[in-house]
């Protein structure tokens, strides 16, 4: 099915969900409200002649002082079966960055949410296990957002801390004695 | 003697796996929760090679991020330019001539024929093996010494660019690689020899970590670890890049979608590759190797040199970057882990807004759990080399 008839029969069933609809270079992404993905998301992964059974990717971005809700979740689709793919967006805002797990849908998608969580601090609400994945755990902000600066944070990371100061010790201690 | 007499009892036992240990490829640290020797609770960590290549990637321009991509999966940095210079190529909208497809094609199965080596060796070798391990550390060699021929570098290569790829290449080249692709086969056979009927190995592989076809597509796996499975999805096959519509090749798949299924894929993988190099090499149009796009890419270094204006276009390209039209995109291409995906949110200037890679190891890593829970702890190493991380393409 062509990736404009897919956002069609999702205009069809959530006529209130969809935002907006657009393609680039032949691939179409839709913009959804976030209330309703996770019944979006079992739509787009049960009807037969969609079956998007593959969720590619997830991930989140950050439009800060771009669009009116600051993130957006990105979900990369694609059907095994019929070949095609289909890219859904969910707006975020900020003041409220929380988003319904779509684990009971695709459960690898598990690792892809935490990651996001990692990120960008969005909360996927009903993850059973919603933990930061790469930062450590103690870690302070969300690296992928814009106002994070590149060189990282002023403050070290407590762990790095503790390493220094570790070696400080080491330093001191007679090897030969 | 009131101690012999007490029931004997057991508890569970929380072990740690990693994150510096042989078997576990890398940095990948495993607690396990063992009854035992069974495993009950699998809890993998990832993260120690984190460097944060995506938002690396949105504060430089499109060609200075491509030697960041080296460094996702380093046993197979050329797969990974190749990934990401198509992305980029698809994002800017220019078409890429004939020959440097035909040499892209041929040095990324390269890549996979170098990197799937390096997974059988150590495959083997964790499950006690030692001398495939010998044997396929000398033909990556070979390998590795034609891609220092081809560009200079063994690992990072970062020979693909934007618009074709760096430099053309030497008769002396072709001549060399046609040599490893006649002799491969053979070589072929001494691991098969070695390995596939081998009583220990199947022993240790078969029925172990089986994933059905539809939870496999559920978890989102990728390359040889779906394709165990029984699912023929490869990406070169459904979106085929490059010269992959030119070229023959058959995807082997597996039917139970267990470690032993998973190693018979890969070895099929391994000598279609052989074949997709030869044919290649021997249909190699010719041609230039750089797209004629001004805008886009970079101007031959000669002219640089020699020419005012080519200098300034190189030196606004470099520093500013290309003008790019506004727009997302998403390109997935298949690198020996699996499908490699760039996803790139432009908003019109030099450098991707958005820069988001998607690595087939992240996903792998995460079905550990899955595959683990209820075996062995034996069955976590064979696990563990059967879904084939690189955890700098984990981490990112």
């Amino acid at each position: 099915m062509e990736p404009l008839q897919i956002a069609d029969k999702l205009k069809e069933r959530f006529p209130e969900e969809v935002l907006d609809v657009r393609e680039f270079r032949g691939q179409v992404s839709v913009s959804v409200k976030k209330g309703r993905i996770l019944e979006i998301c079992r739509f787009l992964h049960d009807a037969p002649d969609l079956y998007l059974d593959y969720l590619v990717d997830l991930c989140g971005a950050d439009y800060r002082g771009k669009k009116e809700n600051r993130f957006e979740v990105v979900y990369h689709l694609y059907s095994i079966r019929h070949r095609h793919a289909l890219r859904l967006k969910a707006e975020v805002p900020e003041r409220d960055a929380r988003i319904d797990s779509v684990m009971p849908v695709w459960v690898g998608v598990n690792w892809h949410e935490r990651e996001c969580y990692d990120m960008f601090g969005i909360v996927f609400a009903g993850h059973p296990d919603l933990r930061r994945v790469l930062l450590p755990e103690d870690w302070e902000g969300y690296p992928l957002r814009k106002d994070y600066p590149l060189k990282g944070p002023e403050k070290e990371w407590s762990g790095f801390i503790d390493v220094l100061e570790r070696s400080k010790e080491y330093k001191q201690f007679d090897w030969y004695q | 003697m009131e101690d012999i007499e007490k029931p004997f009892e057991t508890k569970e036992l929380t072990i740690n796996l990693g994150p510096q240990h042989p078997a576990t490829h890398g940095v990948l640290r495993l607690v396990l929760q063992l009854n035992g020797e069974n495993v009950v609770k699998c809890t993998p960590y990832v993260g120690y090679l984190h460097r944060g290549v995506e938002k690396l990637g949105e504060n430089r321009t499109y060609f200075a991020a491509l030697p960041l991509s080296d460094r996702l999966d380093y046993i197979s940095s050329m797969n990974n330019n190749v990934g990401y210079v198509n992305a980029v190529e698809r994002l800017f909208g220019i078409e890429v001539p004939e020959r440097a497809k035909y040499i892209r094609t041929m040095v990324a199965e390269m890549g996979r024929i170098s990197s799937h080596i390096v997974w059988l060796g150590t495959h083997v070798l964790d499950i006690g093996a030692t001398t495939p391990f010998l044997l396929s550390m000398a033909q990556r060699e070979r390998i590795l010494d034609l891609f220092e021929m081809l560009c200079g570098a063994r690992l990072t290569v970062s020979y693909p660019r934007v618009g074709g790829v760096r430099n053309d290449i030497s008769q002396e080249f072709l001549d060399q690689l046609y040599e490893f692709v006649l002799d491969f086969p053979s070589n072929m056979d001494d691991f098969e020899t070695l390995v596939t009927e081998n009583r220990i190995w199947k022993e240790r592989t078969v029925d172990i970590g089986v994933i059905s076809a539809e939870e496999a597509v559920n978890w989102g796996l990728t390359g040889g670890t779906l394709r165990g499975s029984g699912v023929d999805y490869d990406v070169r096959k459904y979106f085929p890049y490059d010269a992959y519509d030119k070229v023959e090749f058959d995807v082997p798949v597996g039917k139970k979608g267990d470690c032993y299924d998973r190693y018979l894929v890969r070895m099929g993988e391994l000598r279609q590759a052989n074949r997709i190099i030869k044919q290649c090499i021997e249909n190699l149009p010719a041609g230039p190797v750089m797209a004629d796009a001004p805008k886009f890419t970079l101007p031959p270094k000669d002219m640089v040199l020699k020419d005012m204006e080519h200098l300034i276009h190189q030196f606004i390209l470099i520093t500013k970057g290309p003008t790019v039209p506004e727009g997302e995109i998403y390109v997935g291409t298949e690198v020996p882990k699996g499908e490699l995906g760039f996803y790139f949110v432009s908003d019109g200037t030099g450098k991707p807004y958005r820069m988001r890679v998607r690595s087939p190891s992240f996903v792998h890593a995460s079905v550990l759990p899955r595959l683990s829970e209820g075996g062995l702890i034996a069955d976590v190493i064979a696990n563990i080399g059967t879904i084939d991380i690189v955890l700098g393409e984990c981490d990112r």
